[in-house]
């Protein structure tokens, strides 16, 4: 049986829809206008234990709804959910001791005490034995190097700092599925970096299941294998991250350069001019065309240097979002507002 | 860099914790509770102390009312010895009503309570509880005793003081011991009637998201209908009657009235089961409210 198992889950808020201005809201005591907004529209999704998967979508398009619901926080409007066999909205003790959520814009620790007194609190409440709790707690404070930090009211503590304590807290019940929303957002590079490396080696050390979103394509590359794309409530992807570029994008990049002096101006000939800074030019070429233009090139011009790759990454995904989003307003003129 | 291999999926791990366990985590979250609340000692500590001005205040209008209430009475030229009375209170027993009312008072009051849950509600911050396998109202309970212990480590002293130097005014003295177990008892009460009402009251927020002005509505009807402005007695017979079916008497009025020989004997134990009653409705409100509560919640706050 696999880890998660996700099939048919659909969630709708209602809200409530407020012209603007005053008069709108004194009507709005008497008379509300309520309105559907579909946060996810049927996910289907199967992860395997020791998978480390992301999901990947605008602001909106239903990520964090999604871990919401596994972790059990909400419930569905309709369709079903399996996390270790648990049915996550019944919030089973037997299954709250088995997982954790991180999100980033959210403290799990008590702000005016020191991290370690939170810990205490984790210990009992999840019933870990002394030596368990020694034990993972040395280990994660020497793999986050936030030894000397314990003692420290959580509120004196930066950003980056604040958020391996978090990640601690998290992982002293050692859960089997972890879920992480955003586990990096606002944090400088190196902070990010510490992270993303502390996150791979834990995961590959113990082997657990973990569930990501982040907006940073570098989380993303450097932990995951396998990426969901999610946007207007629905997988539109999924699959491995250099997968994306081949079923999303039919084109190639190729970065050419000429010899100084040399400046040709019929190079849209070959393909669309990206960017043209003598002696270097950058062409767009469809993927099956890549062959015989540069061969026409080469035959035509002397070429110093000579670079083909795909277009980058964040590109390919913003594009991707942009058709799914004009498809789903082609679809459905009158598509309510974005989701929560 | 070394990891310990992922803890085996043994049963152990993760049978219910046991009622040594419970009490493990009840006493952690009251230490760090209290350790929370002395973070900001200073401040504590007047807010505290700050409670005990009202008192004084509150003395010299009662003593205002009785010394005019004496004057129209021997204006009046009515003769009837002894001191003026209010509604079966002469002067120094409202004093002694009023101190009484301060102690249930510092039982029964939970600043903060309700507008704190609305508020984890809005911003999300209860995703926490239903996350992690702990019971949300069983933390706030404990949390709100761990606030009390602190409040009365610090507010003993000058308690002990404001009753010493006001013990003429309890001409009887101490009740006897069957009264006063019913006073503690009662204090107890007030303490758990207090804490439920104020939850149902913030678990609200479930609904519509913001609560002061319900807060605002609660503390009003609170003060009149508890008896904490003055003792319920001084109502009419019809609005009496209604005041008495309701739980809030039980927050200020009840605990001093059992003190004060104003509940007569027989009727004591009754007023604190009917008390007992009270509290088994209101807790079974909160869960309810909670459980449907969830049922609505859309984990709002990213």
């Amino acid at each position: 049986m696999a880890q998660i198992e996700v099939s048919q889950l659909t969630k709708s808020y209602r809200v409530f829809r407020k012209q603007e201005g005053l008069w709108a809201s004194v009507r709005g005591l008497f008379h509300r206008e309520y309105g559907e907004v579909q946060a996810l529209r049927g996910i289907d999704l199967r992860v395997e234990r020791g998978e480390f998967v992301a999901f990947l979508g605008p602001n909106g398009a239903g990520k964090t709804t999604t871990l919401k619901l596994l972790s059990g926080v909400i419930y569905p409007t309709s369709g079903t959910a399996r996390v270790m066999g648990f049915i996550p909205w019944e919030r089973q003790d037997a299954y709250r001791r088995r997982f954790a959520l991180v999100m980033g814009q959210k403290n799990q620790l008590w702000w005016d005490l020191p991290a370690n007194e939170s810990y205490r609190l984790h210990q009992q409440i999840y019933g870990i034995t002394e030596d368990d709790f020694r034990a993972t707690l040395d280990e994660l404070t020497d793999l986050l190097d936030v030894r000397r930090l314990l003692g420290q009211p959580v509120r004196e503590l930066s950003l980056g700092e604040r958020m391996k304590m978090e990640l601690i807290a998290a992982l002293l019940h050692r859960p089997e599925v972890l879920f992480l929303d955003e586990p990096t957002i606002g944090l400088d590079v190196v902070a990010q970096h510490n992270i993303q490396q502390f996150l791979r080696h834990y995961q590959q050390a113990r082997q657990i299941t973990i569930l990501l979103t982040s907006h940073y394509m570098k989380d993303v590359a450097a932990l995951c294998q396998r990426v969901v794309i999610i946007a207007k409530g629905a997988v539109q992807y999924d699959g491995s991250l250099s997968g994306i570029v081949d079923s999303f994008s039919g084109s190639k990049v190729i970065s050419l350069q000429f010899p100084d002096g040399l400046e040709p101006s019929n190079l849209s000939e070959y393909g669309t001019l990206i960017k043209q800074e003598w002696p270097r030019v950058q062409l767009r070429v469809a993927r099956q065309q890549v062959a015989q233009q540069l061969t026409r090139i080469l035959n035509v011009y002397p070429i110093e240097d000579v670079v083909v790759e795909d277009p980058p990454l964040e590109e390919v995904i913003a594009n991707v979002f942009h058709s799914v989003d004009e498809k789903s307003t082609a679809a459905e003129p009158t598509s309510s507002g974005s989701a929560r | 860099m070394t990891v310990v291999p992922a803890a085996p999926a043994t049963n152990d791990r993760h049978v219910a914790l046991s009622l040594g366990q419970r009490a493990g985590v009840w006493w952690t979250i009251l230490r760090i509770a209290l350790a929370e609340r002395l973070a900001y000692r200073g401040d504590f500590m007047l807010g505290t102390l700050m409670r005990f001005l009202p008192i004084i205040t509150q003395i010299f209008l009662w003593w205002a009312v009785f010394a005019a209430v004496e004057q129209s009475q021997s204006q009046s030229g009515a003769t009837e010895s002894g001191p003026p009375q209010l509604a079966g209170f002469a002067f120094h027993d409202m004093v002694a009503y009023y101190l009484l009312t301060m102690v249930a008072r510092a039982f029964s009051s939970m600043p903060g309570l309700s507008t704190g849950i609305a508020r984890q509600v809005r911003d999300g911050e209860i995703k926490k509880f239903l996350i992690q396998p702990v019971d949300y109202l069983g933390f706030l309970l404990i949390s709100r005793v761990a606030h009390k212990l602190a409040y009365y480590t610090v507010a003993l002293l000058p308690f002990a003081l404001v009753f010493y130097l006001c013990r003429g005014y309890f001409q009887h003295g101490w009740p006897e011991p069957t009264v006063l177990a019913a006073f503690f008892i009662s204090l107890i009460l007030s303490f758990l009637i207090g804490f439920y009402l104020e939850a149902c009251l913030g678990l609200i927020a479930f609904w519509f998201l913001e609560v002061s002005s319900l807060v605002f509505i609660y503390m009003l009807l609170n003060y009149f209908l508890s008896g904490h402005m003055f003792p319920l007695t001084m109502l009419p017979d019809s609005v009496r009657l209604l005041v008495d079916l309701l739980p809030f008497k039980y927050l200020a009025y009840t605990p001093s009235a059992i003190f004060l020989g104003k509940v007569a004997p027989g009727h004591v134990w009754r007023e604190v089961a009917i008390g007992g009653v009270w509290l088994i409705g209101l807790a079974a409100a909160s869960r309810l409210l909670y459980r449907r509560g969830l049922r609505r919640y859309s984990g709002f706050g990213g």
